[in-house]
């Protein structure tokens, strides 16, 4: 059985004439949420890109579930939410997931599942333009969990949903992990950060922490991880 | 490229054109009032939109279904469904076919007003069946979905996309042979006419609408017409890349 499900090592990516990674390695041991955090424009998604395979310009290695990331035996087997919910408008939910499955060649009653997972049952013929901003990003987390991906990629799934419904989806992660799921979760809010087996917290391009949320809290001192971010900010400052 | 995702696109594509009336109207109904209008401009001087009247049947249908789906991959790539599919099981061209399968079903029903119109409600006289100009009409909007898909994956933006209507398409209109006759252009500009795709598509037109059925010259024509086809789709996958800045 396979260890690690993603291997970075020295990740660097170039958009126009900026450097955006500096050179990110680590690894997402199979079957644990990992949380990836940092403030916006730290490259987050620029990393979580490099790792499904949509990033141009990436040197460094790159693997996932043993392959080079991008490679076309990994397609169907990773979940990929992106940040804006990439789901058709003028469709129902349904009619989204049903498309979604028929491309990855998964049983239609496949559909049902997802939609009772992120709860939208009620919700399963409106079209996804006539719903709320969390339901819409619900309907795009459904469709990554057609299949029962071996790993999923979230970028922010959680934004501007109600604390009782964040909950529940981070209560769906860990199951999905106990089945055995690697989940990669990015996220600027720092307090989603408890909820993760293993953090990764990132600042302008550079990866500042890897390591279990009790393990980093305690290194540092702290009370909560914002205050270690910004501890470890001003360590770094102060090692220059 | 998988069959099964390929219909699965095309599907989804016509599923979206039953919500959007107002695009459909356009696609089906527009070409016609078009024709018509040129039929009432020409109306004291009948032989000239018996000349005119054919090729139009190939420049219009071409020219609408390029608009719209120029813009139809950009779509796709600004709301983020386009990354997703990328991370799926589907091939480039499984994409690029599907939306042309979907538009080639509504070339048909364009074909069949726009051609009905044109020969029972306008009288446009021609020598040749009038099937073969109904296959022809479909081929050209075929040809205007794919040339519009090969923009499409050309532009970086939707603002982009609307520029290469002027771009691809009127050079092509004005050397068609619809405004002169091919064979009196200047040498270099005929030579510049007979790679592009609209040219053939008119010389389809015009050689069914003289009686040179898919037997003689207009078969020729028509499968240069398909393999224009062909090509702007598979150099639109081409140009279609998984991995972006």
């Amino acid at each position: 059985m396979m260890k690690n499900a993603v291997s970075c090592r020295a990740v660097v990516v170039v958009r126009g004439e900026r450097e955006v990674l500096h050179g990110v390695g680590f690894d997402l041991r199979a079957g644990t949420v990992t949380g990836l955090l940092g403030p916006s424009g730290c490259g987050k998604t620029t990393l979580i890109r490099a790792i499904v395979g949509l990033q141009a310009n990436v040197t460094g290695d790159v693997s996932v579930l043993g392959l080079p990331a991008g490679a076309p035996k990994l397609r169907g087997r990773i979940g990929y939410v992106t940040q804006e919910p990439s789901v058709y408008g003028d469709l129902s939910v349904t009619e989204n997931l049903r498309f979604f499955a028929a491309v990855l060649g998964v049983p239609t009653d496949d559909v049902d599942r997802v939609i009772d997972a992120v709860d939208l049952a009620s919700h399963a013929d409106a079209r996804v333009d006539r719903l709320s901003g969390g339901q819409r990003s619900r309907a795009s987390l459904a469709a990554a969990l057609l299949g029962n991906p071996e790993l999923l990629v979230l970028d922010e799934p959680t934004v501007g949903l109600d604390p009782v419904l964040r909950r529940d989806l981070w209560d769906l992660f860990h199951r999905l992990a106990d089945a055995g799921a690697t989940l990669l979760v990015s996220s600027h809010v720092m307090d989603e950060a408890s909820r993760c087996d293993r953090l990764l917290l990132m600042r302008d391009g550079d990866l500042l922490a890897d390591d279990t949320p009790q393990a980093l809290l305690d290194s540092v001192g702290a009370d909560d991880i914002e205050q270690a971010f910004l501890t470890l900010i001003d360590r770094k400052a102060g090692a220059r | 490229m998988t069959p099964r995702v390929t219909f699965a696109v095309a599907a989804r594509v016509l599923a979206q054109l039953r919500r959007d009336h107002r695009t459909v109207a356009m696609l089906i109904v527009l070409p016609a009032v078009l024709v018509s209008l040129m039929w009432w401009m020409f109306k004291d001087s009948p032989n000239t939109f018996d000349r005119v009247g054919g090729p139009l049947l190939a420049v219009f249908p071409a020219i609408i279904m390029f608009v719209v789906t120029s813009v139809a991959t950009l779509r796709e790539r600004s709301t983020g469904t386009l990354s997703r599919l990328f991370t799926m099981p589907m091939a480039k061209l499984d994409f690029l076919l599907g939306y042309a399968l979907a538009f080639a079903l509504i070339a048909v029903v364009q074909a069949i007003v726009v051609v009905s119109i044109a020969l029972y409600a306008l009288d446009l006289d021609i020598q040749g069946a009038s099937w073969q100009l109904g296959v022809v009409a479909v081929l050209d909007g075929v040809l205007g979905t794919a040339l519009g898909l090969f923009a499409s994956a050309f532009a970086a933006t939707e603002f982009q996309a609307v520029q290469m209507m002027p771009a691809v398409m009127i050079p092509q209109i004005l050397l068609c042979g619809l405004l002169l006759p091919r064979d009196q252009l200047p040498t270099v500009l005929h030579a510049v006419s007979d790679v592009l795709p609209l040219s053939y598509a008119v010389d389809a037109v015009v050689g069914v609408a003289q009686g040179n059925g898919f037997g003689s010259g207009a078969g020729v024509d028509a499968l240069v017409v398909t393999a224009f086809i062909l090509a702007a789709l598979a150099l639109g996958a081409a140009t279609l890349k998984r991995r972006t800045a």
